[in-house]
C-alpha cells in the first residue's frame, strides 16, 4: 500500500476540486429551490458518513443510497436506476 | 502492457476502439450479451443477436488481432416478460456449441422483480444443465445491494453450482465483500459516473487482495471508456504497485477464470 505521503500527493488537489464542485452543487440545489427530493434526502444522509471517522466511507456512502429491503418487488415498472432509494411506498 | 477485455459489448463500439484496445496491449476480448438500449421486439431478434455474437463480431475482432469470446443470454432488463424469455432461453442452446461461446451470462438482476429472478432462475438452471460457465450482472446504483444478495442466494440455492465457476460483475465497495466471502469471482467495472472509478477499484484491491477479482470496461452504447483497464492499470503503476500484480489482475486473472471453459484459449506466453 502506497505511504500516506503519496496518497496526498497523488490525490488531494483532485478531492479538493471534487468536494468544491459537492459545496457548489449543493449551492445551486439551493438556489433552485429544488431540495426538496427523495434523491437530494438521501444525498444529505451520505454526507454523514465522510465524517463517521469509520474506515469504510465508501461503503457506507453507497448503503445510504441504497434500497434497504430484500423481498423481490412485484414487477419491474421502469428499467432505470436513479442512483436512490425512493422508498418502500414509491416502489 | 497486456490485457484481457473481459467484459466489452464491442458490437456497439466502432472499428477505431478496436484498434486502440489492440494498441494498448489487449490480448483478447469477452461480450456477454447485453440489453441493446431498447426492447427487441420478439425472439428473432435475440436469434439475430446471438448470430452477430458468435459469428460476425469474431470476425470484426479478428480483423485487430483479437480473440473474440462471448457469453448467452436474455438480459435482465428483457426478463420482465417471463414468455419472451422462454422462447430465448429455447434457442440459446442451439448457439452453446458455437467455438467462441464461454459460458451464459449477463444474466442477474436489474430491478430485482420476481420474474426477473424466476428468468434468472432458468438461466441458472440451464448453465448447470450444460456445464456453462456464468457470468453476472448486478443491477445499477440503489438496486445494487439488495440484487447481489438475491443473485448469490439464487445461485448458493442450486447445488449444482460452483462459485469459483461463476463471475459476479460491476461490484463495489458495499458488495464486493459477501461475494468474495461466499467464494464467488468479482468482477468491476470502470465507469465514469455510475459504478468504480479506477481509484476505488485499487483501493478495493489494495483492501481485498488480487485473487478471484478482475478488472473490465463494461463498454457499450452509452458512456464508457474502452481504454478503462489499460486507464486503471497506469493508475496502479502511478500508485506504485509493481507490475507482477498489475498483470495478474488484467491479464492472469481473466484467463485464470474463463481457462474454466475448454473453448478459452490462452494468448501466447500466460
Amino acid at each position: 500500500m502506497a505511504k500516506q505521503k503519496n496518497i496526498l500527493d497523488l490525490y488531494f488537489l483532485d478531492a479538493r476540486a471534487r468536494l468544491i464542485d459537492i459545496a457548489a452543487f449543493m449551492d445551486r440545489v439551493d438556489r433552485a429551490g429544488g431540495g426538496d427530493d427523495f434523491r437530494y434526502d438521501a444525498f444529505c444522509a451520505a454526507l454523514k458518513a465522510l465524517d463517521s471517522g469509520k474506515p469504510d466511507r465508501a461503503g457506507e456512502v453507497l448503503l445510504a443510497f441504497s434500497d434497504p429491503t430484500d423481498e423481490p418487488i412485484p414487477a419491474a415498472t421502469t428499467k432505470a436506476a436513479c442512483g436512490a432509494w425512493s422508498g418502500a411506498d414509491n416502489v | 502492457m497486456r490485457y484481457i477485455e473481459p467484459h466489452g459489448h464491442m458490437v456497439s463500439r466502432t472499428t477505431d476502439d478496436y484498434q486502440a484496445m489492440a494498441m494498448a496491449g489487449c490480448q483478447a476480448v469477452s461480450e456477454p450479451a447485453f440489453w441493446a438500449g431498447f426492447d427487441r421486439s420478439s425472439v428473432q431478434g435475440f436469434y439475430d443477436y446471438f448470430c452477430q455474437l458468435t459469428q460476425h463480431e469474431p470476425r470484426r475482432a479478428a480483423m485487430f488481432g483479437l480473440p473474440h469470446y462471448t457469453w448467452l443470454c436474455i438480459n435482465p432488463k428483457e426478463s420482465e416478460d417471463i414468455k419472451l424469455a422462454d422462447e430465448v432461453l429455447s434457442i440459446i442452446p442451439e448457439f452453446m456449441d458455437s467455438p467462441n461461446v464461454l459460458g451464459i451470462g449477463e444474466i442477474g438482476l436489474n430491478k430485482n422483480s420476481r420474474n426477473e429472478l424466476t428468468v434468472l432462475e432458468k438461466h441458472i438452471d440451464l448453465a448447470a444443465c450444460n456445464d456453462q460457465l456464468i457470468l453476472v450482472h448486478t443491477p445499477h446504483l440503489e438496486d445494487k445491494r439488495k440484487g447481489t444478495r438475491l443473485i448469490l442466494d439464487a445461485l448458493k440455492s442450486d447445488n449444482r453450482i460452483k462459485p469459483e465457476r461463476c463471475i459476479i460483475d460491476h461490484v463495489e465497495e458495499h458488495t464486493v465483500g459477501m461475494v468474495l466471502d461466499d467464494g464467488f469471482w468479482a468482477g468491476m467495472t470502470l465507469y465514469p459516473e455510475t459504478k468504480c472509478t479506477a481509484n476505488r477499484a485499487i483501493d478495493i484491491l489494495e483492501l481485498y487482495g488480487n485473487e478471484r477479482i478482475w478488472m473490465n470496461s463494461a463498454c457499450d452504447w452509452g458512456i464508457s471508456v474502452p481504454l478503462a483497464v489499460p486507464r486503471a492499470a497506469q493508475e496502479m503503476k502511478r500508485r506504485g504497485i509493481n507490475p507482477g500484480q498489475i498483470d495478474k489482475v488484467i491479464y492472469q486473472n481473466p484467463i485464470e477464470f474463463m481457462s474454466q471453459s475448454p473453448r478459452f484459449i490462452a494468448p501466447e506466453g500466460k
